[in-house]
């Protein structure tokens, strides 16, 4: 493979602790590699210029039926969007459920490497693993859900913690699965009976087992595999004014457990989009933010990350496996709504919505989701996201990392907003004058994101020994910008490499990369006992047979397995 | 105002999709400049100079600007989209999207156009002296924005699906309509000069419909009020009102819920 030697860049890397001083970093075989390891590279002049590690997401909603029933319904998505093949190019479309080549792309464009799909309905993992491997240059995962499964349902109403851990293994193996996903645990499930969760007491019909139980037990069977990503959390009452206390009550059933993995992460719960978790009021009409409530928890407890759920103030479709509330959003904006059971496993809603300036929730939504990470005092533990697309389509990290650093383009925003005096003061944001610098971006949008996904090995950063996945941006952080500047440079990464193959090379794509699918297998004793019941529910309940259920070798033709021994 | 006249020379193989048939694209450019304007046939992009002739001049803005095109314009698409301001003759028929999300200005067909004209439109006016074909002044696929401003007139008759998710603005068809006017509309008018088949309203939210002939099928969704003595786009006469459709969510003002309504005409 080619060497290469990135010279001369005001380079930001957590992991090394470099913070904007000048470095060379030297890719060799795939790799990072010291620079004096190089022999005859290709020279990329990076003078004036900043270089980070490739960016990570380890929220997104990119691939399977939920974001194709997106493409599917929103035909005016794609009007106007369409980009013909050029060049390596291939054709393009849609804007905020983008088709998976222009995911590809777009998410390269940004300077990011590897992508986690966030929520995978294990009876349509291999619609997901397909649309994975047509997505280029990234390497992804994705989680399946466990929250509102009849196995996992059964196991913990009984307490049986290590039956529930073999079936996670088993299911991981199965959907090749990356992580333990949980979406409103319980309520998807009393969705079916037209019925929701809203707290974490609230209990599930027929199974009689409460939120709190399905947390805390898929947490402790996390812990007990030693998996390497923490569970990962979408809490009951999401979108509710008043749910902080619910999101509270979450936080607090990870208190006193500790991580029992190899992989190098703190964490034990993973809580995604807070933003939409943190509102105080009883209604629309006194809604407030309370991400400070938030951030004093997740400020003062190691064993928590968070990331953002930032909204972007556009057009998008939100779609999740919480039937229950694509619902009620369905009831409010009157938009159309697409719905969907899952047999024994989840169910998900999908939903377009205006996030308008004009709109005073919305401006207050946007305001709490910055209040996360400029209240965070650690920003290891909480991560850029948007949720793509349910609060902005991910093309919009640049502009959110605009408004992290920026001050004046927060107040510019604020001056945007019809009811901006409201909006300040239900929120917290126009007292905050705390500027984020890039290396504080790096740790939410690289070192962070990869240790909490137990990757800290492969991805985050530029040691050597790490993979030669590295961005480099037509941004000079030592010379003076306007904030606009820092959303154009980051948007369109002017050189890029993945696993030491160079993806772009000023500012154009020139390589499709080669994609990896990360899944991870996990060696447990054997259970005759989980095997004899997912024996039994395939023949009793599903409508597909084991032998159609199963993830096969052929959905991914470039897997990179993460071996996991729990036999211990 | 100065006029620039496109000649149609060469038919395409396939359509034209010349969205750069517009007072925004052609304004204050020169001859040579318009000729080599980006069409598509399919995929591949050709010059509008391949397709038409060009005389006249256009002017230095938009507003100042009238295009008078001539010739069998069958095949092709979207001729005056997105314009703002200006003016578009079309002398003969036009295919699919003709002033779709106009914004302002106006066109006027002397003849007849093909579906989907005035998708979207928010503003102007879209003066069709033929027949038009399915969606006028309707949505997008899947869009719930419909036709939100402006006005489209019809001579002749108008196919099925006129004014689909219809949020404003006026429709006016001097002959017959198809089946479905006026579905998941919360606003506007569509006045009908001549007779309409069935399915009118339906899911409708809120605005106004106008038949002044017969109705094969009413909707069960609607339900007769009262006879209303009213002037309709200069025409009085007695209507029966009918409101609905009373399956669809409906808001409600001082107390009062608002419906869509249909009025048929019972009495010139």
């Amino acid at each position: 493979m080619a060497e290469y030697l990135i010279k001369n860049g005001f380079v930001f890397d957590p992991v090394l602790g470099i913070r904007g001083d000048k470095a060379d970093v030297a890719i060799k075989d795939g790799k990072i590699v010291e620079t004096n390891a190089v022999k005859s590279p290709k020279v990329i002049d990076a003078t004036g210029k900043t270089v980070m590690a490739g960016g990570v997401d380890v929220h997104s909603h990119v691939a399977g039926p939920k974001v194709n029933v997106g493409r599917n319904f929103r035909p005016e998505d794609k009007l106007f969007t369409y980009k013909p093949r050029n060049g390596i190019e291939r054709m393009q479309g849609g804007f905020s459920v983008p088709t998976t080549i222009r995911t590809g792309y777009n998410y390269a464009r940004m300077g990011y490497t590897t992508v986690m799909e966030a929520a995978m309905p294990p009876l349509y993992a291999r619609h997901t693993h397909e649309e994975m491997r047509d997505t280029p240059i990234l390497d992804q995962g994705a989680y399946p859900v466990f929250g509102n499964n009849w196995f996992v349902l059964e196991y913990l109403k009984n307490n049986e913690l290590e039956n529930t851990a073999a079936y996670i293994a088993w299911l991981l193996r199965a959907t090749k699965g990356y992580a333990v996903k949980v979406v409103n645990p319980g309520g998807t499930e009393a969705w079916a009976w037209g019925l929701n969760c809203e707290n974490i007491h609230d209990p599930v019909p027929y199974f009689d087992i409460t939120p709190a139980q399905i947390v805390k037990g898929l947490i402790e069977a996390n812990e007990y595999l030693g998996l390497p990503h923490s569970m990962h959390i979408h809490a009951n009452n999401l979108g509710n004014p008043g749910n902080y206390t619910t999101t509270l009550d979450t936080f607090k059933l990870s208190e006193g457990i500790k991580p029992k993995s190899k992989f190098g992460r703190d964490q034990v719960m993973h809580h995604t989009h807070v933003q939409f978790h943190s509102y105080g009021g009883d209604s629309w009409a006194n809604v407030d933010s309370r991400a400070k409530e938030i951030m004093d928890y997740v400020n003062s407890h190691d064993n928590i990350t968070i990331d953002m759920g930032q909204v972007t103030l556009d057009e998008t479709t939100t779609m999740t496996a919480d039937g229950p509330f694509e619902h009620h959003l369905t009831e409010l904006n009157h938009l159309k709504w697409a719905n969907a059971d899952v047999e024994l496993e989840t169910g998900s809603g999908v939903v377009p919505y205006v996030y308008s300036p004009d709109i005073k929730v919305c401006a207050i939504q946007w305001c709490i989701g910055l209040e996360l990470a400029l209240l965070a005092k650690d920003p290891m533990r909480v991560f850029m996201t948007t949720d793509h697309p349910n609060a902005g389509p991910f093309i919009r990290y640049p502009r959110i990392m605009k408004w992290l650093m920026s001050e004046e383009s927060r107040k510019q925003q604020f001056d945007a907003f019809k009811y901006k005096d409201k909006v300040i003061d239900a929120t917290n944001l126009a007292g905050i004058d705390r500027e984020l610098d890039l290396y504080e971006i790096a740790q939410m949008t690289r070192a962070g994101p990869a240790k909490a996904l137990g990757l800290a090995h492969m991805y985050g950063g530029l040691a050597p020994g790490l993979e030669g996945d590295v961005a480099v941006f037509d941004f000079n952080p030592n010379e003076p910008y306007a904030p606009d500047d820092i959303e154009k440079a980051f948007s369109n990464a002017e050189h890029l490499f993945k696993s030491g193959v160079q993806i772009i090379n000023n500012h154009e794509i020139v390589s499709n990369g080669n994609k990896r699918t990360l899944w991870v297998n996990t060696k447990v004793n054997e259970n005759p006992q989980v095997m004899r019941d997912v024996k039994e529910k395939f023949l009793r309940y599903y409508t597909v047979t084991l032998n159609n259920y199963e993830v096969s070798g052929h959905y991914l033709p470039n897997p990179y397995v993460i071996e996991v021994d729990a036999t211990q | 105002m100065e006029t620039v006249t496109l000649t149609i020379k060469n038919q395409p193989e396939l359509y034209l999709e010349a969205e750069t048939i517009s007072p925004d694209a052609l304004a204050g450019k020169k001859v040579e400049e318009i000729l080599g304007l980006p069409v598509y046939v399919g995929r591949e992009q050709h010059r509008l100079g391949d397709y038409f002739d060009v005389s006249g001049k256009p002017g230095a803005t938009p507003a100042e600007t009238k295009i008078v095109l001539n010739g069998d314009l069958s095949r092709v698409k979207y001729i005056g989209t997105k314009m703002t301001d200006g003016e578009i003759v079309v002398n003969g028929d036009a295919d699919m999207y003709v002033g779709a999300w106009m914004q302002g200005g106006k066109i006027t067909v002397n003849g007849n156009v093909n579906a989907f004209a005035g998708t979207g439109m928010k503003g102007g006016e879209l003066i069709i002296k033929g027949n038009a074909g399915n969606y006028l002044g309707a949505a997008y696929r899947g869009d719930w924005r419909g036709m939100q401003g402006g006005k489209i007139t019809v001579t002749g008759n108008a196919g099925s699906d006129v004014g689909t998710f219809m949020n404003g603005g006026e429709i006016v068809i001097g002959g017959d309509v198809d089946v479905h006017v006026g579905t998941h509309a919360e606003g506007g008018k569509i006045v009908i000069k001549g007779n309409a088949k069935s399915r009118l309203g339906g899911q409708m939210v809120e605005g106004e419909i106008y038949v002044f002939g017969k109705i094969d099928v009413m909707l069960p969704g609607f339900v007769y009020r009262e006879d209303v003595d009213i002037e309709v786009d200069g025409v009085k006469g007695r209507f029966a009102l009918y409101e609905g459709d009373i399956g669809e969510r409906h808001r409600k003002r001082k107390g009062q819920t608002i419906y869509g309504k249909l009025y048929q005409r019972i009495e010139a």
